[in-house]
């Protein structure tokens, strides 16, 4: 075997790098350099001639100087001139010095193409490989130019030698990469396809790269070489240890050829010819079974050898996803590498494994494996195997483990590497909302995320539980109990109080009936965190006062105080001062109404995506879609967050964030005909003791007058004409959609919200009601980019309606502009009690297709609901009088929500009718009593609810002075629980 | 881990396998740096620092990986992060040989390739140790070129190599 000694061949170098290995500082070695250079340059310029050895020599040195980190200026010439050399030695000396220094001074490829193109023509084949070599370290584009038609005819002449092939391969690979337009395709690459039955495996090794590369730009040209790569593979597989002598590697044949022929093999779909395919699927049953057998070395290299075929081997099987005999052996394969002693087989199994749960053959094996999966979290020492667990875990998850598996990765985030914690963060954050089976527990996860990570848990995370709180009834109670008692905790993240200020602010009325959480002690455990807080949050928390002061009249005065205080008015932080100053004017000199419009429950949030699962996107990078499951094809999928939805009677908003996460939920059945009735969740706010009766132009009409049309003098006026011109005939539209019974439903609770949203357009509404007449903004949004044409929202009174309710809708553009948002005004009036809803019917073009629909539109005759107080003796006295059977209602159900009191109370207070305390001997009961104005007719309406916690049941009972009324209410309501 | 060197080069990504190798002694000395993408010297330098950083840390029961997060500026607005690339590396006495591939790419096929090389060089040099490859530094290129080409893996037979080896050093 050949042996080199210390600086052999060129004494001088050898005696400058001991030299320079003998400096003792920096300085010597700088002072050790400038004599070299100094030298260098003096010979190179003195008036005799150098010989080649002195040349290469002194080329040498310079180079040995630049790669210590200094810079030449000089010597490109002599390094030039040693190319045109006829001594190997010389000329590779001066190739290298190019083919390093190029970067520094591309000028320099101009003056050696010449030298190049010699050598590429001397049929000299060491000559021809530095050339070639050059060329593929080098890459640039004017290489590319000189010399991209040249090698191809090296590559496949004859009588090209097989090393000089293997450059030329890779040497023109590098050329395709850099600038694919200069290389002329041709007869070529008919020929190139053809190496892969090269008899020299070098020649295979080297050419299935360029073969790739050239698959994955033009897969239908190169179809051919895959029954060749095929065959090729299956006789490497299927050959014994030592056939392949020279590509032997630890008794693995060639198994750096095997890797590359796998990977050539996933740019295309599986065969198409059955005999190819039944070989390829023979080869990886051979290399899977190989797997199993006795190693023949008990040395690592032959294990990862071979291991390197059967990684590979398995992405083509998870690549073609079609063979689930093979997945499945693919999966108990990595299972035994789980627990494996080599912590390199432990990671690349996770890695892998990851992979195949996204594939619905795999996924159930994969999931068996969890256990494992966790303990791996818990245990291993590095890192990054403990981020595969993580992301193994994340790809596994779905509804039947989901609990596990956030609550394993919560307890890993106790202890984590500051370096993935935001990671877990996020993806804990989007696990609990994809799979909540209940949003209390997902309310529960996020708040415990905040108290473990708060530092790592971002914007998103908690603007996302502020989200789906707010677009979510029926968790809103327990939220606010949830963060009113993590915020007692001695020292809690700011980011709690941040999302706890928000919470409170908006719903801090559903648990202020309870004393130990009344508005002055909300208020006040607020307030005790403020001064630790940041501007930020301190400006939020200025916000929540504002709100505490409209929705807790009883906190106005030490609200008022605190933002009158010197500290708040005048405090140097500008945000802070104009907050104090305006919600400190706001309160004192707003009318109870400008401040309940103002301070509105705010509408939901209209979404498409999850902020998080963005933001978890951008983190990883769009290599990382595998691991984000978000193209996942889950078997389960079709229920996940249907779930939300567990029966069509459930009435919290399907809401946007049902299909945040881009897997849109089979439709649930539709609703029984729903309709009168609504009421919101909240204490209305127009129910404060000033609020007017009338919609006339108020001090609410003042400040909205900006954002809609002139208001009409008077409402009655417009009111009186009940027909509108732009009313059609119902035979005009089409029936209701198949969900407009369960998007009508939302909003027996609620007067805001997204009424429809699809992929073009998004309605939303606003409304509000008092005594028999009501206002309603329905917000048309175009979610394209293009144009819609004649677009216009009408709405129809089917039946009897007409008779029953008037509706006066304004004429809306007819164009709406991509992204743009369109307002409609609806006044409505109630004639008599009614039971079916008005029809709201949209057409318009869309990129000249038109476009129908046809919604329910929100108004149930509970919005005409006036609540009323009475005494015990009275309740019981009205009782009695409606004690006829057809006056009474009764319907005995079972809970669909958590049996919260305080949730219910504000859902029976939100549905328009009064809550009578001390009526019922039972104090478990609610009782409630409210009247319906219509314009023809007042109805008096008593209600009773009993629920049982222990059954998960509730009994309503509905007594009303119309037959059809108690029965229409006690349907309604009964959909709420 | 992240290197931001690296990060820079991520918009002009060539679709290559092997972005460079690297041979450093514990104390961070370049014993071979070979890049197969355009880095300037700067960047070079940083790589050089970072992979040094990255790897030094790591002991036996650690994995043979350390994956990149390179920060890449992808538009004016965000700067986003990818996970593109992976250090392979394995320690022979005081030397870490470090190959940087793609994430996708086959972390054993190329530690081996890593020990492959070695063992060339090793029957190369009889017996090889750090100080054979200072002073002989330009003939390790010549043996990185044998075996690795164009960010590919070139020739894997080590009899073929250093026949090739062997030819070569007896012309002159």
């Amino acid at each position: 075997m050949p042996a080199v000694s210390k600086g052999d061949g060129m004494r001088g170098l050898a005696v400058f790098i001991s030299d320079i290995r003998n400096c003792k500082s920096k300085e010597a070695e700088i002072k050790r350099i400038n004599k070299e250079l100094a030298n260098i340059r003096s010979k190179f310029k003195g008036d005799k001639a150098l010989d080649g050895y002195s040349k290469k020599k002194y080329v040498c040195k310079l180079l040995f100087i630049f790669l210590l980190g200094h810079d030449i200026d000089f010597g490109h010439m002599e390094a030039v001139n040693l190319l045109s050399s006829n001594k190997y030695t010389e000329k590779q000396i001066g190739y290298l010095f190019i083919s390093v220094l190029v970067n520094s001074n591309s000028e320099l490829i101009r003056l050696i193409n010449n030298a190049i193109k010699n050598d590429l023509a001397s049929r000299n084949p060491t000559f021809m490989c530095l050339a070639l070599h050059c060329i593929a370290n080098v890459g640039s584009r004017e290489m590319g130019e000189a010399f991209a038609a040249d090698i191809p005819r090296i590559l496949v002449a004859g009588d090209s030698m097989d090393s000089v092939k293997q450059s030329a391969a890779l040497c023109l690979l590098r050329l395709y990469k850099a600038s694919p337009d200069l290389v002329p395709m041709g007869e070529w690459t008919a020929r190139v396809v053809h190496l892969l039955n090269d008899q020299h495996m070098g020649v295979v090794t080297a050419a299935v790269s360029l073969i790739t590369c050239l698959c994955k730009k033009n897969p239908d040209d190169f179809k051919t070489c895959v029954s060749l790569a095929v065959s090729r593979l299956s006789r490497i597989v299927s050959s014994a240890s030592t056939d392949l002598q020279d590509y032997t590697y630890y008794f693995v044949p060639a198994p750096w050829l095997s890797v590359k022929l796998l990977r050539l093999l996933q740019c295309y779909p599986p065969p198409e010819d059955a005999a190819v395919k039944g070989r390829l699927v023979e080869c990886l049953e051979t290399v899977l079974n190989k797997a199993q057998e006795p190693p023949k070395s008990k040395k690592v290299q032959h294990s990862n050898a071979k291991n390197a075929i059967l990684f590979e081997t398995i992405s083509l099987i998870i690549h073609y996803d079609s063979e689930p005999n093979l997945l499945v052996r693919a999966c108990n394969q990595l299972g035994q590498f789980l627990q494996h002693r080599e912590t390199n087989l432990r990671y690349l199994a996770l890695e892998s494994m990851c992979t195949l749960a996204s594939s619905e053959f795999s996924h159930e094996a994969v999931k068996t494996h969890i256990d494992t999966v966790i303990n791996a979290l818990k245990t291993e020492r590095d890192v990054s195997v403990r981020q595969r667990a993580a992301d193994l875990l994340y790809a596994m998850c779905d509804r039947s483990n989901a609990k596990q598996i956030v609550s394993e990765m919560l307890r890993y985030l106790e202890t984590a590497d500051y370096a993935i914690r935001e990671e877990i963060v996020l993806k804990v954050a989007i696990l609990a909302e994809k799979y909540a089976v209940d949003y209390s527990w997902y309310v529960d996860t996020i708040l415990n995320l905040i108290r473990i990570a708060g530092d790592y848990v971002s914007e998103e995370v908690w603007y996302r539980v502020l989200q789906i709180v707010t677009n979510r009834d029926d968790v809103q109670g327990y939220a606010a109990k949830t963060v009113f008692e993590a915020l007692q905790a001695p020292a809690c993240h700011e980011n709690m109080v941040k999302v706890g200020g928000y919470i409170l602010g908006e719903f801090g009325n559903l648990i202020a009936g309870d004393p130990r959480s009344s508005p002055p002690v909300q208020f006040s455990l607020l307030h005790s965190k403020f001064h630790l807080c940041s501007v930020a949050t301190r400006a939020l928390l200025l916000s929540t006062y504002i709100k505490f002061i409209n929705l807790f009249p009883e906190t106005k005065a030490t609200i008022q105080g605190v933002l009158r205080a010197g500290s708040q008015l005048r405090n140097a932080d500008v945000e802070l001062q104009q907050r104090a100053v305006e919600y400190l004017t706001l309160s004192s000199v707003a009318s109870t109404d400008v401040l309940a419009t103002v301070l509105e429950e705010m509408p939901p949030f209209p979404e498409r995506e999850s902020s998080i699962l963005a933001k978890l996107k951008r983190k990883k990078g769009p290599g990382a879609g595998s691991a984000l499951d978000d193209g996942r094809r889950d078997p389960s999928s079709n229920d996940i967050n249907g779930g939300m939805e567990p029966t069509p009677s459930t009435v919290s908003t399907p809401s946007p964030s049902a299909d945040l996460l881009g897997l849109r939920a089979a439709p649930p059945p539709a609703a029984p005909p729903a309709s009168a009735g609504a009421g919101n969740l909240l204490v209305d706010v127009f129910d404060g003791p000033a609020a007017q009766p009338s919609l006339g132009p108020t001090p609410e009409e003042a400040f909205l007058s900006e954002l809609e049309p002139p208001a009409p003098e008077s409402p009655m006026a417009l009111l009186a004409d009940p027909a509108p011109a732009a009313d059609p005939g119902p035979e005009d539209i089409g029936p209701p959609i198949p969900e407009a019974d369960e998007l009508l439903n939302k909003f027996v609770c609620k007067n805001n919200g997204v009424l429809f949203e699809n992929q073009l357009l998004q309605i939303g509404v606003k409304s509000e009601f008092r005594q028999n007449l009501g206002r309603m903004y329905l917000f048309y949004g175009n979610k394209t980019s293009v144009q819609f044409q004649n677009f216009s929202p009408t709405v129809v009174h089917p039946g009897d309606l007409q008779t029953q309710l008037a509706v006066q809708t304004k004429r809306v553009a007819a164009q709406v502009d991509g992204g743009a948002q369109v307002q409609q005004v609806l006044n409505i009036e109630c004639l008599r009690d009614f039971l079916t809803p008005p029809l709201l019917s949209v057409r318009f073009r869309y990129g000249g297709a038109p476009q129908a629909l046809t919604l329910k539109l929100p108004v149930t005759i509970n919005k005409f609901f006036q609540p009323t107080e009475m005494a015990a003796q009275d309740f019981f006295q009205r009782w009695k009088q409606l004690s006829l059977p057809q006056q009474e209602a009764q319907k005995i159900f079972k809970a669909n929500h958590p049996m919260d009191a305080e949730v219910t109370k504000a859902k029976l207070l939100g549905f328009g009718s009064a809550l009578l305390d001390n009526v019922d001997p039972n104090p478990e009961n609610f009782v409630g009593a409210g009247i319906i104005q219509t314009k023809a007719l007042q109805v008096g309406c008593l209600l009773r609810l009993e629920p049982n916690a222990q059954a998960q049941m509730y009994r309503l009972t509905l007594r009303t002075s119309k037959e059809p009324v108690s029965r229409h209410l006690c349907e309604l309501l009964a959909q709420q629980f | 881990m992240k290197l931001k060197g690296l990060g820079k080069r991520c918009k002009r990504r060539e679709d290559l396998e092997i972005r460079f190798i690297l041979i450093q002694n514990r104390a961070g000395k370049t014993r071979l740096a070979k890049w197969y993408m355009q880095f300037d010297d700067d960047e070079k330098q940083k790589l050089i620092e970072e992979v040094h950083a990255v790897v030094t840390v790591r002991d036996a029961k650690h994995t043979n990986f350390v994956e990149v997060l390179a920060i890449s500026v992808a538009d004016s607005l965000s700067v986003l992060q990818f996970r593109n690339f992976k250090i392979i590396y394995r320690r022979y006495a005081g030397l870490y040989f470090c190959i940087c591939v793609d994430v996708n790419d086959n972390n054993l096929a190329y530690l081996e390739a890593i020990h492959n090389f070695v063992e060339v060089l090793n029957e190369y040099f009889h017996n090889v140790c750090e100080l054979d490859l200072v002073f002989n530094f330009y003939k390790v290129y010549t043996v990185v070129d044998e075996m690795f080409l164009a960010g590919e893996i070139r020739e894997t037979s080590q009899t073929k190599v250093l026949k090739q080896l062997l030819m070569l050093q007896s012309l002159e």
